[in-house]
């Protein structure tokens, strides 16, 4: 019967199942995702207005989720940090980014423990990340970085932050003031600043005259209804941003989703948001950090005493974390700087140390570097080299004047020229 | 039913020749029971087998040695060098039970799944090459039920395969290492007890993770009357489907190749588990058994089997 060699007819037959079998496996890889976009949920329309007061009396402290966080921001140095670098070192890294690692690993540089934060957000400005999110309350919150076989947790319990690095077995402490700023919620600077919430309050602090703000139909994140709130430059015609937008949590207001596009870009160059989002109360042991006996722990004072940071060990850069410009741009650039313009063309001029043009951008040595990530520029302002990114624009002139914008190269130019 | 059983008895003796007894064998009702019971102990009695189990059991003792000899002088001050060497071997310094999960990771890409090729390769090719193949076929189990024997003898090898490299290193892990609570990656800290039955979890998460190759092979070695052929066909297979896996060029491609998900293991030891990458690699290696699988079954039972 079963075992018997058979007819060519019934062979046929059998071998036909395997086919079946892969073709059907093949069909649910091809059919899943379609049937599970069901496109754009109904909601009741709404204006810009009450979505951004919905946003504001969001009462939301109980979270947990999986955020992906995407940029393209068109870096060099940053990719080959992230990729090739201490970050995601060894066995993940792509071997074809590992040319441009030469001059120095930026996410590493000038730290002494790997789980020091100041080092390892920067990382997280460049590539794909999936971040880990838990906050309870103000007081409590944890970020981790999920890397293969390892992580980098930020946990915030009350007045301490501990940092762990699964990798290399190493953590860092600091004590946190009691209250910083006052009233403020979210502590600028703790693991909570890396969810798409905070990119949200910032870019809605960025909201002012020359901005148009709309409701951009409704999407689906993380399987939740959202309305899409645009944040959109108005008459900027040298701004590089297209458009901020937000997925905001039809029920309760929290944004579940931050996009920053770039005019001429077809992806976003930032992107933040829940895969997975719940709103129970995340288990209290998430909150919970004892070092693990033998791990190195760095204190955060002794690494201020050495590198002379503040105390909270944290990076000033990381409130600008998505990159947003407008009202924060300014922020952490201290009393050298100088903001040429207004909105989204703003540029601001920064007063280099001098004679850094003449100097080392000039050097024969460093002349074949240059050529490769930035172009010779001449204007009222003199010569200079721009170095060019997806969103912003940077212009080094020859008196050592740095004019940074998310502006295109013309805007640039000419604001550099009206200087 | 039970001079069918003593006809495999024989055919089984002549198998297994390096043993001086065979297998006792009780009789049973249930035919696929006792067909799986006889080719799990052919399996497991080849010098081949064996030998291939005993490297797996060394393997933790030569990293735990090597970790403790690096480190013996540093008086175990957890190593800064994040991410170089296999995963989690920083961590065995300060607790023993890492050493688990260091040994599954190193053996995983490579070495485990080598045995299950080297295994599975054999199981029809070998019987074919030494021509007891056609003895096997004259009791009438079947050729469907012989298959589904080989294949349930072949997951039992690789969960085994598994236990036999986690066992090693959680002993000897104990012996080198202080063992106690353990801190998952993403920081929290559980008791031992847990940590022990997460190991457990993780190794079934591995032995999972093979069945894919298991199936490919059980199929190569459907093809062919050599068994040196099928199993070096397998191992083959295996070395090039890594290689295809390590070029960033092809990754459209990575999702569907068997290797994709088998470091996802190491979510288990993240908290609170997230089951999504364990879920696809299992749903992954399931696809690969049914495709595999009833692509051995169609060439097994239509094929002519002469020697």
């Amino acid at each position: 019967m079963e075992h018997r060699p058979s007819t060519s007819r019934n062979k046929a037959m059998r071998y036909a199942v395997p086919v079946a079998v892969a073709a059907v496996a093949a069909a649910g890889v091809g059919l899943v995702p379609a049937l599970a976009d069901s496109g754009d949920p109904d909601l009741p329309d709404i204006t810009a207005q009450e979505l951004i007061t919905k946003i504001a009396e969001s009462d939301v402290e109980q979270l947990s989720g999986t955020v992906e966080l995407s940029s393209d921001l068109g870096i060099p140095g940053l990719d080959a940090a992230s990729d090739g670098g201490g970050l995601f070192g060894g066995h993940s890294g792509g071997p074809e980014e590992k040319g441009e690692d030469g001059g120095g690993d930026p996410a590493q540089g000038g730290t002494d423990s790997p789980a020091d934060p100041a080092g390892r957000l920067t990382g997280l400005l460049a590539g794909d990340h999936t971040l880990r999110v838990a906050l309870d309350g103000p007081e409590r919150q944890r970020v981790s970085v999920v890397e293969d076989a390892a992580e980098y947790s930020l946990i915030r319990n009350e007045g301490e932050l501990w940092a762990y690095d699964s990798a290399s077995d190493t953590a860092f402490h600091a004590e946190l003031p009691e209250h910083p700023e006052g009233g403020e919620e979210h502590g600028r600077g703790g693991p909570g600043s890396l969810t798409p919430q905070e990119a949200a309050e910032r870019a809605l602090a960025a909201v002012d005259d020359s901005t148009s703000v709309t409701v951009d139909g409704t999407t689906s994140v993380a399987g939740r209804d959202a309305y899409v709130l645009a944040i959109a430059p108005k008459d900027a015609p040298d701004s590089t941003v297209d458009a901020v937008r937000i997925a905001v949590d039809a029920e309760n207001g929290t944004p579940l989703r931050v996009t920053l596009d770039a005019r001429g870009e077809g992806d976003p160059v930032v992107e933040a948001g829940y895969t997975k989002v719940d709103f129970g109360k995340p288990s209290a042991e998430l909150f919970d950090f004892t070092p693990p006996k033998g791990t190195d722990v760095t204190e955060a004072d002794e690494l201020a005493e050495k590198h002379g940071r503040g105390m909270n060990g944290l990076p000033e850069g990381l409130d600008g974390l998505p990159g947003l410009p407008g009202a924060d741009g300014a922020d952490g650039l201290g009393e050298s700087a100088e903001v040429i313009g207004e909105g989204w063309d703003a540029v601001v001029k920064i007063e280099g140390p001098e004679g850094l043009a003449g100097g080392e951008l000039n050097s024969r040595e460093a002349q074949p570097l240059l050529d490769a990530f930035s172009e010779r520029v001449s204007g009222e302002f003199g010569e200079g080299r721009v170095f060019s990114t997806t969103l912003v624009n940077a212009l080094i002139t020859e008196d050592g004047s740095v004019y940074v914008g998310a502006v295109t190269k013309d805007g640039l130019l000419k604001a550099a020229g009206t200087d | 039913m039970s001079p069918a059983d003593g006809a495999a008895s024989a055919v089984r003796a002549e198998a297994a020749a390096s043993g001086p007894g065979t297998a006792v064998r009780r009789p049973s009702p249930l035919w696929t029971l006792s067909l799986f019971r006889s080719e799990l102990t052919v399996t497991l009695r080849r010098w081949r087998t064996l030998a291939l189990l005993g490297i797996l059991a060394v393997l933790p003792v030569l990293i735990g040695i090597a970790v403790k000899i690096e480190t013996g002088g540093g008086d175990g001050g957890g190593g800064g060098d994040g991410g170089e060497g296999p995963a989690f071997i920083n961590q065995i310094t300060n607790n023993g039970l890492f050493l688990v999960f260091t040994a599954l990771a190193a053996t995983l890409p490579f070495f485990l799944p080598m045995t299950v090729g080297v295994v599975a390769g054999d199981a029809v090719a070998g019987e074919a090459s030494a021509g007891t193949l056609r003895y096997l076929l004259v009791a009438p189990a079947g050729r469907t039920r012989l298959l589904l024997a080989k294949f349930a003898a072949l997951l039992v090898f690789c969960l085994l395969a598994t236990l036999v490299v986690a066992l090693s290193a959680v002993l000897v892990g104990a012996a080198l290492f202080p063992l106690g609570d353990i801190t998952l990656l993403s920081g929290v800290t559980v008791p031992l007890s847990e940590g022990l039955l997460r190991a457990l979890a993780i190794a079934v998460a591995v032995a999972v993770s093979l069945v894919g190759l298991a199936a490919l092979g059980l199929f190569v070695s459907t093809l062919t009357g050599s068994g040196i052929a099928a199993m070096s066909a397998t191992v083959g297979l295996l070395i090039t489907v890594q290689i295809v896996g390590a070029i960033p060029q092809l990754d459209v491609v990575h999702p569907y190749l068997f290797p994709y998900h088998w470091m996802s293991f190491a979510d288990l030891l993240r908290a609170p588990v997230p089951w999504g990458d364990i879920l696809a690699n299992a749903g992954l290696q399931g696809v690969y058994a049914a495709v595999f699988g009833s692509a051995a079954w169609a060439r097994f039972t239509t094929r002519d089997i002469t020697s």
